[in-house]
This record gives C-alpha cells, sequence and structure tokens, in this order.
C-alpha cells in the first residue's frame, strides 16, 4: 500500500468530564451528542477512514456533526482524547499523536496545508499577501529573499491574483480573492495532504465554481491529497471521490460519493440527498 | 539625588552592594543559568530599587551582585558618562559599595554598567558589560502571549520576526529597524540585545568580555557569553548592516571634537540650526582628542 497517505483509526474528541455511559448514550440512534448523564460533548466518535496519494475525500454533515474537529485534530488544532493517525511521507510514516510540539508543528507547516472557511482564521491582516505566503515559506525554513519573492509571486499567479496586489493587505481584498491567497498560502510548501474546511460557504456562486475549478486544477496538477469538509452536497459531488457522513459526532455512511449520493443508505443521508435535489 | 547623604550604615545595616546577600546569591546563580544557556531569558525575582523601575534597576542589581571592593566600574548612558542615568547610577555605586574605584576610562574599567551602547573601544576577557534592558522578549512585537512566546522560543520559532523584517524589505527595500535588534545566540535563542545601535551588534558575536543583559521591570536575565556565536537575523541573500555614516557626497562623516571616523555618532542641531555630528561614547572622543594633540604637540 505505498499509495497511502493517511490512515485515521478510532479517531475520538471528547468535551467535557466525560463518564463511562458517553459513547452509549450518544450519536445519531439518540439524536444527540451530549452525554444525558454527564453533559460532555462528543465532538466525534470512532473516525475510520484511509486517503490515498492525490484523492479528495469528502466530509459532510450538519452542523455540529463533528466534520470540521475531525479536521482540526488532524491538523493539530485540537487534541484528540482518543484514536491514532498515521501519516505516510516519503517512505516513512509518522504516527502524529504521538510527536512531539515541535515535530507536529513542523508537519503542519511542511507537509500539510489548511484553508478556513473564514480567511481571519488562516491570513495575516496586518501584512501583506505576500508576507502571508513569506511566513508559511520561512516556517518551512526557506530564508532567501529573492526566491520567497518569486515563490509568492508564483502561487498567486496559479491561484488568480494579480501579481501587482502581492504587497498589498488581503483586508482590501474581495472574500474569493482572500480564499485564494489562503490556498495560494497553503499550496506555498507544496504540502501533499490539504485541508479544505467549507471553503466555499459565504461565497456566490460564480466565485465559488472558481475557486472549485481551482481545487481541481490542483489536485490533477500537484496530485495533492485533500480532505474537503462542507454541508454542501454540489461541492462533494464535484470534487470528491469518496465521502463519509458525519451525524452527531459519527460517521453513519462512508463510500463511493456517487452511491451515497444516488444511493443512500441511512435515512438521515436519505434525507439529505432528497432535500437538496 | 544628594551625593553627599550617607546611609546610615549601622543603623539600618545595609551590606555592601545595597542587596542583601541572598538577593545577591539569587542573582549569580541566575548569571550562571543565563550564561548557561547562551541567549535564554531567565527569570529572576528582580528587588525593589530605592529607583523607579525602567532607570536600569536590572542592570543595577547584576551590577550590585557582580561588584567586590576591588573592581573598577564604569556607567555609561548612552556613550555618555555624564548623562543623567549614568551619573545617578554611579553615585548609587559608590554610596552603597565603600572602597569600589569608579572610571570613565573603558579600558580601565573591569565592570561596564551601559545603557544602550556597548563601548567603541574593543572589551577585553577581564571585563563584563552589563547591558540596561527595557523589553527583554524579541517575541513580542509578533506574539502578545508570553506563553505562546515561550513554546516559540523553545523551538527555535522566529519565523514571523522573519516576516516582519520581509515586510520592511517590501515596504522600504531594507531592513529600517534601528535599534534593539533581533540577534540569535549561539544558533538557537534569539534575543532583543537592549536598545543597542545596529553598530553594536556585530560586536557582541565572539566579544571576548562577558555580556550580561537584565531587564529590571520585567524580571529577566539573559547572557551572551565570551566567544559565542551572535548572528543577526537576516535573508540568505540581503546582509546585515550597520548605521551608513555617509554624507551625500559619499564622504564618511567625521566628529565634530575629536575628527575621528570610525565611531557611531550623534546627530545634532545646533543654535544656527546646522546638523552636525559627534562621537556617541565620550570617553573614546576624549581619548581621540588626546591622541590628536599629543601628535601635534610631537
Amino acid at each position: 500500500m505505498s499509495n497511502k497517505i493517511l490512515s485515521v483509526r478510532g479517531l475520538s474528541r471528547i468535551h467535557g468530564e466525560k463518564c463511562p455511559l458517553c459513547i452509549s448514550s450518544t450519536g445519531p440512534e439518540y439524536d444527540t451528542n451530549i452525554c444525558p448523564h454527564c453533559g460532555s460533548v462528543v465532538a466525534a466518535h470512532d473516525v475510520n477512514f484511509d486517503l490515498y496519494r492525490g484523492e479528495i475525500l469528502g466530509i459532510i454533515g450538519e452542523s455540529g456533526s463533528g466534520k470540521s474537529s475531525t479536521v482540526k485534530m488532524l491538523y493539530f488544532d485540537e487534541t484528540p482524547t482518543a484514536g491514532s493517525a498515521t501519516f505516510y511521507d516519503a517512505g516513512e510514516q509518522y504516527d502524529m499523536f504521538t510527536l512531539n510540539a515541535a515535530q507536529q508543528r513542523s508537519m503542519r507547516n511542511k507537509r500539510f496545508g489548511m484553508v478556513y472557511q473564514n480567511p481571519h482564521l488562516g491570513l495575516n491582516f496586518q501584512i501583506s499577501a505576500g508576507g502571508n505566503i513569506a511566513e508559511r515559506l520561512l516556517m518551512s525554513d526557506l530564508k532567501h529573499y529573492g526566491e520567497i519573492r518569486t515563490r509568492a509571486g508564483d502561487l498567486l499567479a496559479r491561484t488568480e491574483v494579480a501579481r501587482a496586489r502581492m504587497d498589498q493587505n488581503p483586508k482590501t481584498f474581495s472574500g474569493g480573492m482572500q480564499q485564494r491567497v489562503q490556498i495560494a498560502k497553503a499550496l506555498a510548501t507544496q504540502p501533499p495532504l490539504l485541508f479544505l474546511d467549507e471553503v466555499t460557504t459565504g461565497l456566490d456562486l460564480s466565485v465559488q465554481a472558481a475557486i472549485l475549478d481551482l481545487i481541481l486544477e490542483i489536485q490533477h496538477e500537484l496530485g495533492t491529497a485533500m480532505i474537503v469538509v462542507t454541508h454542501d452536497l454540489g461541492v462533494i459531488r464535484l470534487l470528491a471521490g469518496r465521502t463519509l457522513v458525519m451525524k452527531h459526532g459519527r460517521v453513519i455512511e462512508s463510500g463511493l460519493t456517487d452511491q451515497i449520493l444516488e444511493d443512500p443508505q441511512h435515512a438521515y443521508t436519505q434525507r439529505l440527498v432528497a432535500s437538496a435535489l | 539625588m544628594n551625593a553627599y547623604y550617607e546611609l546610615p550604615m549601622e543603623d539600618a545595616g545595609y551590606s555592601f552592594g545595597f542587596l542583601d546577600e541572598y538577593a545577591k546569591k539569587e542573582v549569580r546563580r541566575c548569571i550562571l543559568k543565563a550564561i548557561s544557556v547562551p541567549g535564554y531569558q531567565t527569570p529572576y525575582a528582580s528587588r525593589e530599587m530605592p529607583m523607579g523601575r525602567g532607570f536600569g534597576t536590572g542592570g543595577l542589581q547584576l551590577t550590585l551582585s557582580l561588584i567586590g571592593a576591588d573592581d573598577t566600574l564604569k556607567v555609561i548612558d548612552q556613550g555618555s558618562d555624564d548623562s543623567v542615568n549614568a551619573v545617578n547610577l554611579r553615585q548609587f555605586v559608590q554610596l552603597t559599595c565603600p572602597g569600589v574605584q569608579v572610571t570613565e576610562k573603558t579600558q580601565e574599567a573591569t565592570l561596564i554598567q551601559s545603557r544602550h551602547r556597548i563601548p567603541e573601544k574593543p572589551l577585553t576577557e577581564q571585563q563584563i558589560l552589563v547591558l540596561q534592558v527595557p523589553y527583554p522578549d524579541a517575541l513580542v512585537v509578533v506574539e502578545p502571549s508570553e506563553a505562546r512566546r515561550k513554546v516559540m522560543h523553545g523551538e527555535a520559532d522566529y519565523s514571523r520576526l522573519l516576516v516582519k523584517l520581509y515586510e520592511d524589505v517590501v515596504r522600504f527595500a531594507e531592513i529600517t529597524l534601528s535599534h534593539r535588534y533581533p540577534t540569535r545566540i549561539n544558533g538557537h535563542y534569539v534575543i532583543d540585545p537592549s536598545p543597542i545601535p545596529r553598530w553594536d551588534v556585530p560586536r557582541l558575536h565572539q566579544s571576548p568580555a562577558l555580556v550580561l543583559l537584565g531587564a529590571g521591570r520585567e524580571k529577566k536575565i539573559y547572557a551572551v557569553p565570551p566567544y559565542t556565536v551572535a548572528e543577526p537575523l537576516v535573508f540568505d541573500d540581503i546582509a546585515f548592516r550597520v548605521e551608513d555614516f555617509r554624507d551625500s557626497n559619499g564622504n564618511r562623516i567625521a566628529c565634530r571634537c575629536c575628527g575621528s571616523t570610525e565611531s557611531f555618532l550623534d546627530e545634532l542641531i545646533d543654535d544656527a540650526g546646522k546638523v552636525t555630528h559627534q562621537c556617541s561614547d565620550s570617553s573614546y572622543c576624549e581619548e581621540h582628542q588626546e591622541t590628536i594633540s599629543a601628535r601635534k604637540q610631537a
């Protein structure tokens, strides 16, 4: 299995004090993710999946279903309460949650990319668009000013942000442009794995289409594996080859995207697909 | 401060150097730790001194813990031995450390306390330089949370400081920091070398003298041990450079008093509105004047 890039097993995150009944009394069957006995919130429980090189995995679900939590744990923004994730990179494998803080930071900076729904999370609005990309490059130990400039310019051009606007503050950019700067920043270190958290939510339709096109082009060109979190079935249909459906912190259905959209098995997925059509 | 005032030694029982022996011991221990971990900001229990925090209490506590009756002390404030801060601190040390010699000549001093300058004259292995520090943490400009700064220091994560420099180069085509230039010590910790001008930063590198930095208000001591690597943060293709004292014709401006063209200059505007320059290091300037007049007589 040399093509595998990420393997996630039993990933869980519980907020609160936890009791032995947390798991058995929450989930889609009970229609809640709050434990009635101790009040803990089961944000995600027992998430399992594998991701292969160049593949796009979609995670779909309603607000609070644990899809963002899953991605945040993998990007080290949050610490899981249980479970493991193995990252396969350049012939090595890394047990992600046993790495120390410095190793995690280095993996996050050099091997992963993240695009948030809100550009304020992913970009520093105190500095220029080019500076944001420079930050990523500097974090991965590139300290040559000329090269940083060229790379940042190329990345912005690649994501269709005019080079002339490179030294302007992203505050002055439109929402779609800010999102493209975020994508350029995420791609700066040519990561083999990219996380996209609701990247098109809140953008108008034509801009959405342009961003989605860009993401697909990047996947074809660079062979970047991606995990796309969204509540928009259209995005999933367009981008993802395989999809996980989450509800109340559990994965309730997983499989090929076409299969899930055409022949949903779980009642919730059926409702989801029916409501979108 | 009244220079003729005498401390009531018998009544109050002030010990040599104002600080009690336990306080001095604690400061010395922190100095040892700071030397052992070059550039690391060692926390210490900064004592209340009979002067406001921010007036050099950090440097003074270092000086008072290090000084002995056989030491010769020089105190400078921005290069000058005669400005208010230097005079007051010197008088305080004379008052509280009977028997200590004071000097204005760099080469005579065994201990030099300085505010924001390193003497022009190269220091020797026999000397210790104490610098007064207002803001010890170089990362404070990019990260407000001290807890997160500590993690960044621990992981030697200084990319955000470089982003700051990148933005400078983008906007002004050069790095515009005039003082407090972030400097990496021994390949790991980046320090704020106190507000010394860029001119002085290369002199921290492989310095034969021990350089100690004390921040009284921020309660930190850190050190550049003798013969330690001290590199200013730069890009690979943009070299660090010091102040450029050339006029519009490209000639090096000379000091108006001693005529030196090799020292760090202060810009002065005289009563007529004319801009002149003068050595910032008064001890260096005077010595240079003496050499020149001696040469003329000979």
